[in-house]
């Protein structure tokens, strides 16, 4: 990145915004397409059972109702969902893009309807008559591995997905020198992404050019394109995806779902345009769930609270099939067990288990929150037990600087960091010691208060494809057009992340132009190169390297043809106000135009050059990178009522270079909140007949502004040296750093109760119960200033003040 | 079965025979066109379709469309037109400004929804507090921002509504 810039690092304003505060924006159900059809999809009521029967004849023959199909009747027409992760020795679990003969999960699609009107489409659903033979569904996951459990899939001896190790350094040695040792068991729930819009997709079908259209509100529009052609036996050039407006992902939309190859079918079959808009109820029921891992802990440490090593069992409950990387998120909760820590021995062994619910796969973090969030907590679990500042435990377990890069015992390679460096900041800005002070004083006048901290390290900018399902590179063509203006086209299709505005600023820095004067399109198979996606922290540190190393190109080409028209060597010019200048005499200046026109005119160009000004680049990343950061914040809990309240929050987080800090701040807001909902609220719930009961929004529960209060966000300046820009990645940090930020900060609220750790979610029945039956923990009776509710118990249920 | 119903919105009048069962978001995008109400939830929950409905913030996702017979409806691709051109002419009502100058949105879908409440929320307190307009805006979700520049947009346009006043 250049020492001095005129708009790279700056907080400039999205370009994207005025189409989407006046309403002006497409997403997929503002589309309208000539006689387009509606589709509605019959789903499951059960977790597990038989179908013996569907009857659609009254469907069929329902007003409006143009087709109705079942999974029998499309089997052989369309492919089954594709995962793109393959483990040693994983079992098979394909799944249909309409179930027949049996269904694994609430939600699963069972007929499709095809109607003129979507009201239509929905009312036909309730005349379809399913029977089916109720099967015993599988539900907890620790019981799924049981002998004797019922087994989901024919031909599996039983549920088990899938077992993956990954050890590194001497274990046994580290727990016997340790002079402790701490297990426990935690358990990470699952959860429902819940982007803001929900999926859907409109297909299109022209027979005279033999052309699919399909428009998808995806993450991965080149990927879906490949796996919808092959989904269903059609030449991959002939099928287009188009994104249009996608309304958040957070990895749910990092999938090829059932739908995307149905609406195609559907197309074709019908010669139709067809649109499925999902709901919000089918958005939980069968978009993708995450997390959902129990995870036991061992930490062998020596009493100087130096952590010599780490056993990790994980029981990851993946759904009843694989989506596109199921099987592949828990592994990486194995990859980044290390923490941001110096550990010498690391075992984690993950068992993979098959069960009637819908799929876990990558949500925001993927596998990395797991990780953060046992390490963290395991952190403050030993802090706890030798009763020792859990920031000097955190110290003490630091690698040295001259450590980097720092190769973990499982063969991580850290790129670059400063854990001190960003856990003094946070310290300093959150006044801890301070905070400290005020919590030793609010615990002796009965008050509950808890300070949590985390460092954390995250694994991002997916990545090296050596270590990717489907190649980890990013594609960039920068064309400049004959009137100068320049459109950059990236693989990495955003979903809100503003790389209209950053690719656009790097664009203008590099060829000495207006961020204006630089267009960013994406999400169009049949206008951008073939990429992989906005995902895992990636758009900017493989996508924006690609952009950047395209531009360059150019630029030196346009040097080399100014030069060549100026007189002047090419190596001494500088870009700048729509201009190219000598760096040694700046008053010899050819404007930037005028070097363009001469490149389409092509009348003077040097010799063996050739017309035009178009550049690509498929940048493959030589690492990963790793950003980190340190959380602190405040909690206080109720104790009347469990409520636990979040009074403080401060974030300091290292991304590397910055191409727009506004944008960075944005998604760290959103991760911190993310990671907030996940401790307080949100729970995917299944009761024992694997009924999804948070299945809708009314019963699952993500934040509201009123849950937060400000937060208070930094960041320190360790450049990745994996890419030229120097930039990391900030999509997930935020959800990465602060869950356990949280967790620590209600286990430390929760010591003087005895509570050495409480699962998430803290929803206020767990945490009241906790506090019930402990007498007077908190300073003397006295000095309380509300007396717990186990005291008003006693007291004949009559209120004391 | 059909009903008639008369409806302003957006300043322009409509009558139109619908479905008693049409519910207002519906009539909205797909009879009309106006797309920039979005539907997240279907059950209130979420405040993606929030409209004005004589001027005051509803979900459109759970009112009838003959429930609004009769009256004025605002869709954010009218709002503009019912506050004075800003300052700098850009043709933004105050809140989309506060929204596009605080980085108050990130993907966008609740956008519409959120800047209506927003409207709302200041028809009815013109100098909220930064709790005030947190709990104002209880009724809308997003996903992506966190709220933190929600808030911010929202105060930088209460600011600039009460100097325009003045």
């Amino acid at each position: 990145m250049p020492a001095a810039t005129r708009y790279l690092g700056k907080p400039l304003k999205r370009k994207e915004d005025p189409r989407l505060i006046q309403g002006l924006a497409h997403y997929v159900d503002d589309l309208v397409l000539p006689g387009m059809h509606h589709v509605a999809i019959l789903r499951s009521p059960y977790a597990h059972a038989q179908i013996r029967s569907v009857d659609v004849s009254k469907a069929q023959a329902a007003p409006g109702v143009v087709l109705v199909l079942t999974g029998a009747d499309v089997r052989g027409s369309i492919g089954s969902i594709p995962c793109a992760a393959q483990i040693p020795d994983m079992k098979a679990a394909p799944r249909p893009v309409l179930a027949h003969e049996r269904v694994r999960f609430v939600g699963e699609g069972v007929a499709v309807v095809v109607a003129t009107d979507r009201y239509a489409a929905r009312d036909a659903l309730d005349l379809i008559e399913v029977e089916y033979e109720p099967l015993t569904p599988v539900v907890d996951p620790e019981k799924a591995i049981e002998k004797g459990s019922t087994v989901l899939h024919e031909g599996h001896k039983d549920n088990v997905a899938y077992h993956w190790e990954l050890e590194g350094g001497d274990l046994k040695a580290a727990f016997k020198k340790a002079d402790k040792v701490i297990k426990q068991r935690m358990v990470n729930q699952r959860l429902i992404p819940t982007a803001m819009e929900t999926r859907g997709v409109v297909a299109d079908y022209k027979p005279g050019e033999r052309q699919l259209t399909v428009w998808s509100s995806t993450q991965i529009p080149h990927l879906l394109r490949t796996q919808v052609a092959a989904m269903l036996d059609v030449p991959e050039h002939s099928v287009r995806v188009i994104t249009p407006e996608v309304g958040g992902g957070f990895g749910s939309k990092l999938n090829i779902y059932a739908e995307e190859a149905l609406a195609g079918y559907l197309a074709i079959r019908l010669g139709k345009p067809v649109k499925w808009i999902e709901t919000r109820r089918e958005n939980f029921q069968g978009t993708i769930h995450g997390r959902d891992q129990i995870d036991t802990v061992e930490v062998a440490f020596k009493n100087d609270g130096t952590i010599l090593g780490l056993r990790i069992h994980v029981i990851a409950d993946l759904g009843a099939y694989y989506q596109l990387l199921t099987p592949l998120i828990p592994t990486l909760t194995g990859l980044m067990a290390s923490g941001c820590y110096k550990i010498p021995a690391i075992r984690t062994e993950i068992t993979g288990v098959l069960t009637n619910k819908m799929s876990t796969d990558a949500y925001r973090g993927a596998g990395r929150p797991e990780a953060t969030y046992l390490v963290e907590r395991t952190v403050d679990l030993v802090a706890a037990e030798l009763k020792k500042d859990p920031a000097e435990v955190r110290r003490k377990n630091f690698p040295k600087l001259s450590d980097f890069p720092y190769a973990t015992p499982t063969g991580v390679i850290y790129d670059s960091a400063n854990y001190p460096g960003s856990l003094d900041l946070a310290l300093k800005l959150s006044g801890y010691k301070k905070l400290r002070q005020e919590q030793a004083k609010a615990r002796k006048q009965g008050r509950c208060v808890g300070i949590g901290l985390s460092t954390y390290v995250e694994i991002c900018a997916m990545g090296p494809s050596s270590a990717m399902p489907a190649g980890g590179w990013e594609s960039a063509t920068v064309r400049i057009e004959p009137s100068g203006m320049v459109n950059i086209l990236t693989g990495a299709s955003p979903h809100g992340q503003g790389q209209e505005t950053s690719f656009a600023q790097l664009g203008a820095e590099i060829l000495g132009l207006e961020p204006g004067d630089v267009n960013v399109i994406h999400g169009d198979t049949a206008i951008v190169p073939y990429g992989i996606g906005t995902f895992g922290s990636r758009a900017t540190a493989v996508g924006g390297t690609a952009a950047y190393k395209a531009l360059m190109k150019l630029r030196d080409k346009l040097a080399v043809l100014a030069g060549f028209l100026m007189g002047e060597n090419p190596g001494k010019l500088v870009f700048s106000d729509m201009n190219i200048f000598s760096k040694t005499n700046p008053k010899k200046s050819i404007p930037f135009g005028e070097v363009v026109a001469a490149a389409y005119t092509a009348k003077r160009l040097p010799p063996n050059m050739e017309p035009g000004l178009d550049a690509t680049t498929f940048f493959e990343p030589s690492n990963f990178t790793f950003p980190f950061g340190a959380h602190v914040c405040v909690v206080e809990i109720d104790q009347e009522t469990g409520d636990v309240k979040l009074l403080k929050y401060v974030a300091v987080d290292d991304c590397g270079n910055v191409l727009n800090p506004l944008l960075v701040e944005g998604q760290t807001h959103g991760g911190i909140v993310q990671a907030f909902g996940q401790a307080m609220l949100e729970e995917a719930v299944y009761d024992e007949q694997g009924q999804l009961i948070t299945g809708e929004l009314t019963d699952y529960a993500i934040p509201r502004a009123a849950d937060l209060p400000w937060m208070e966000t930094d960041r320190t300046v360790t450049p990745s040296p994996v890419n030229p820009l120097g930039v990391k990645g900030a999509g997930e940090a935020g959800t990465i750093g602060a869950t356990p930020a949280l967790a620590n900060a209600v286990a430390d609220a929760l010591s003087p109760f005895g509570v050495r750790h409480v699962d998430m979610p803290f929803k206020r029945e767990k945490i009241w119960k906790l506090m019930q039956g402990v007498r007077a923990p908190l300073g003397a009776r006295q000095d309380r200033v509300r007396a717990p509710l186990g005291a008003r118990q006693n007291n004949g249920g009559r209120r004391s003040k | 079965m059909s009903a008639e119903i008369q409806i302003r919105v957006n300043g322009k009048s409509y009558e139109t025979q619908v479905e008693p069962r049409l519910l207002l978001v519906d009539y909205l995008r797909e009879v009309l066109g106006f797309t920039g109400t979005h539907v997240g939830c279907e059950t209130s929950i979420c405040g993606a379709c929030t409209v004005l409905l004589d001027g005051k913030a509803v979900k459109a996702c759970t009112v009838l469309a003959v429930q609004a017979s009769g009256s004025e409806v605002t869709t954010i691709e009218g709002l503009s037109a019912t506050a004075p051109a800003t300052a700098n002419g850009n043709g933004l009502h105050p809140l989309q400004e506060g929204f596009w100058e605080k980085h108050g949105l990130q993907c966008g879908f609740c956008t519409p929804g959120m800047i209506l409440a927003s409207v709302e929320l200041l028809r009815t307190n013109p100098s909220p507090s930064q709790t005030e307009i947190r709990e104002g805006l209880s009724g809308n979700l997003c996903r992506c921002t966190g709220y933190q520049h929600i808030v911010q947009a929202v105060e930088y346009a209460a600011k600039k509504m009460k100097s325009r006043k003045r």
